[in-house]
């Protein structure tokens, strides 16, 4: 009955004897060697400190000079956004009307009587994928200027790439601003053509009790800072600020807190499927629109769909275009969009602001008779374009956009309606210098 | 010719003198800047996928929660990166933006480069450590220790993602300007970088194979497949495999920690969930239990994503998908098992060699030319 040998005896579990010592012997060698080896290598090729170049940081990064060629008679462009991952299904409309503005542009002669082509790129719903498609663009492909991006992560992750570089980035979507790079073209709204106007709506509606939800990350996060320094200084109270984690569907705890508030209006920063679950449980609960009104700066055309036209009509939204804005622009916009992808097709602002960038970039072109990044850069301020949205200006010092708030009302069909408007385009004002309110915010 | 590769001696330095070769030589010398830099990134994986292979290839540990490890060391680095960006006694820019404008007290250690180089690499190794002890030692395995593992790398991402103020939030910490006093911008220093990565995952390789072939080796094999008589022998199993354990969250985080001055950014986004169970991918398709499998097929994996996407930028993740069908029907023991089943199909036809008379050598030693050939 002996199974058990002796405990831990050295010689146990040493099925091959032969090759244990020389062996080990020589991998430490070997790995010695590589790592000297590696060592050398690499303090060989040894570059730029950064104190040399402290003096001039931020200008002096470009280290390589553009290869974008500009001597056939076709320029290219990138269209960065995500095809994949879960920010696809809000990007893909944003690259159909890319791609429907490419497709005017070179119809009508193209940018200074070059054809656009178009390298396209899937950003896979990850920032480090947008950075190295970004990278890819520029020394790769040599694009002119890069098109795209969504959320706040990906454009951070950009950012350093298009500065290094010295290339171009037009950024379409609304962020939480507290940025300006002279590298990026921003022509979603900041927080002081969208956040600060409805907040500006809700004083006008006599509300002083606000409630504030939204997903945890940056751009609630930091618009909810915003509000909460607005209302201090507007005499409105903020009753509750509560977040859920991004793609959480519980709301009970939330909307039960809300319903105890005794808040008046709510502000909602939610995004994505959060949202159904958020109205759903706002709808159980027996709130009304009328009574106690939801801001949402989140909720476009695409996203009524998805939500419910019936759990969200009447509520009210901040954007700078809907589908309904009365142009002649947005009227050709709209129908040029349903013509080519189909008429069950909805037009949103995120969309609208990726067709003007286009423009845009194509206007700063020939004011500066050349695709050279400084020459843009420098031709940038006052280029303006007759958007869907009304008439938009770029900002030549921030490199944002003049954009006309418009708060809406989400209607039974499904599209929004405007309800109140500011008094033409608010000059953007990303670090909210023009708000004594703001002082302590950044 | 066969002699040569007989001899495991020869075998070894034939493989380490093809992988120098490749790495130091040939790929500086045919790659742009930009893909020097992205075979760097892929390198900061594989070594990620080293440590996999040594947990769960030979330890059977399926860790669904590298995530953790190389989110460890990558925000470690990234905190150094931004105060030294920052000055001294500076703040870092987000913090100004998101928070109160202060640098917490366990983010001023960081600004040290000594202490946060030996944080990389023993704060994560100490954490696996510990972890793994109080996990194994309950005799905690299969499903339920993935399981663990997996909620550890989304309680871990919801954590950085809530802490916006001192994490950078969903936006992580980013827009880097030097690496310990270098200009990032600079292409000379990213090939140093790229220097860096390839020899610090050959380091890798050989610490590794050195581990497979010792005692140690066979011990976490003989844990892997048969803990309870491993036991009876009087061995402690929960020793073994949290020093695997260990190990494998030490070359995590020290990829994780390359990864951030390679790629500029790091964010929840790339230590949760997801990211987590991709690195068991380039693992599994490469060949789990082999020794370089784990590497080549992370690079391979990495690689064929980046190029496919490029190329067909709207249905690139139906290639994924089909490549994953094939391996996982096809070849359980990943593409490294490729030169096996041949094998085996001609020891069917032509009557066995003295080849069968060590079998973990096999499994253990794909042919050295397949570290030429894809590295």
């Amino acid at each position: 009955m002996r199974v058990l040998p002796e405990p831990r005896s050295p010689d146990l579990l040493r099925s091959s004897p032969a090759k244990g010592t020389p062996l080990t012997r020589t991998s430490t060698r070997a790995l010695a060697l590589t790592a000297a080896l590696a060592t050398t290598v690499g303090l060989a090729g040894c570059g730029a400190k950064t104190d040399a170049s402290a003096g001039s940081s931020g200008s002096a990064a470009a280290t390589g000079s553009s290869c974008v060629d500009t001597s056939g008679d076709s320029i290219k462009i990138g269209f960065l956004n995500s095809l994949s991952g879960t920010m696809a299904i809000s990007e893909q409309t944003v690259r159909d009307s890319l791609d429907m503005a490419a497709d005017e542009i070179n119809a009508a002669g193209g940018v200074m009587g070059k054809q656009l082509k178009v390298v396209a790129e899937d950003g896979a719903s990850e920032p480090t994928v947008f950075a190295e498609k970004a990278e890819k663009l520029i020394t790769s492909d040599c694009v002119a200027a890069v098109f795209g991006g969504w959320t706040s992560s990906s454009r951070k992750a950009m950012l350093p790439v298009f500065e290094s570089n010295d290339a171009l980035l037009f950024y379409p979507v609304q962020y939480e601003g507290l940025e300006a790079s002279k590298n990026i073209f921003y022509t979603g709204a900041t927080t002081n053509q969208q956040i600060i106007p409805a907040m500006d709506y809700l004083k006008e509606q006599g509300k002083k009790k606000v409630f504030l939800v939204g997903s945890d990350y940056v751009f609630p996060r930091t618009a909810n800072k915003e509000i909460d320094a607005y209302a201090k200084a507007n005499g409105i109270e903020i009753v509750g600020e509560e977040y859920a984690p991004l793609g959480h569907t519980d709301f009970s705890t939330i909307v039960n807190k809300l319903k105890g508030s005794g808040a008046d209006a709510v502000f909602n920063t939610l995004n994505g499927d959060s949202n159904v679950a958020f109205f759903k449980e706002y709808k159980n609960a027996g709130l009304k629109a009328d009574s106690l009104p939801v801001v949402s700066v989140s909720i476009a055309e695409e996203e009524v769909g998805g939500i419910g036209v019936d759990n969200v009509e009447g509520q009210l939204t901040a954007w700078n275009y809907y589908e309904t804005v009365d142009s002649p622009e947005n009227k050709k916009f709209v129908a040029d969009f349903k013509a080519k992808y189909g008429d069950d097709r909805v037009t949103s602002d995120p969309m609208e602001a990726a067709y003007t960038s286009l423009y845009l970039w194509k206007g700063m072109v020939e004011k500066a008779k050349s695709f050279a990044v400084p020459d843009i850069q420098a031709a940038a301020g006052g280029v303006s374009f007759d958007a869907p949205e009304g008439k938009v200006t770029v900002n030549g010092e921030n490199h944002h956009i003049a954009k006309t708030a418009l708060i809406g009302k989400i209607a039974k069909d499904g599209l929004i309606y405007t309800e109140w408007k500011s008094d033409g385009p608010i000059e953007p004002d990303p670090f909210l210098k023009g708000y004594d309110w703001a002082a302590g915010l950044s | 010719m066969s002699g040569l590769w007989r001899n495991p001696t020869a075998r070894l330095w034939v493989g380490v003198a093809i992988a120098a070769v490749v790495l130091f030589v040939v790929a500086p010398g045919t790659l742009s800047v930009f893909r020097l830099n992205l075979l760097a990134k892929f390198l900061c994986l594989a070594m990620v996928a080293v440590g996999i292979g040594l947990a769960w290839g030979r330890g059977g540990m399926l860790t669904l929660g590298q995530g953790v490890f190389f989110g460890l060391g990558g925000y470690m680095m990234a905190m150094h990166l931004k105060l030294a960006d920052a000055g001294p006694g500076g703040v870092p820019d987000f913090m100004s933006l998101y928070g109160d404008g202060t640098v917490p007290g366990w983010w001023e250690p960081f600004r040290s480069p000594v202490f946060t180089i030996v944080a990389i690499v023993v704060l994560p190794t100490l954490i696996a450590a510990l972890l793994g002890l109080a996990v194994f030692t309950r005799r905690v395995r299969g499903a339920y220790f993935a399981i663990l593992s997996q909620a550890l790398a989304a309680a871990f991402a919801i954590l950085l993602i809530g802490q916006q103020k001192v994490t950078g939030g969903t936006n992580g910490l980013n827009g880097f300007q030097g690496f310990f006093g270098f200009a990032l911008s600079d292409p000379a220093n990213k090939q140093m970088l790229y220097f860096i990565a390839a020899g610090t995952l050959l380091v890798m390789v050989l610490l590794v194979r050195l581990l497979y072939r010792s005692r140690y080796g066979e011990l976490l094999v003989a844990v892997r497949d048969q803990e309870n008589r491993v036991r009876f022998l009087g061995y402690n199993p929960a020793l073994v495999k949290a020093a695997a354990f260990a190990v494998a969250a030490c070359f995590a985080s020290i990829g994780g920690a390359l990864f951030v001055p390679i790629v500029g950014i790091i964010s929840p986004a790339d230590v949760g969930v997801v990211p987590s169970i991709v690195f068991l991918v380039g693992v599994a398709i490469g060949g789990r239990a082999t020794l370089l499998g784990p590497v080549l097929g992370a690079i391979a994996v990495s690689w064929a994503e980046s190029s496919l996407s490029e190329s067909f930028p709207s249905f690139w993740t139906y290639f994924q998908g089909g490549l994953f069908i094939v391996v996982v029907a096809f070849l359980p023991g990943g593409l490294a098992s490729l030169g096996q089943v041949w094998r085996k199909r001609r020891a069917v036809e032509a009557p066995p060699d003295d080849e069968a008379d060590d079998p973990a050598a096999v499994v253990a030693e794909p042919e050295p030319s397949t570290s030429g050939r894809s590295a």
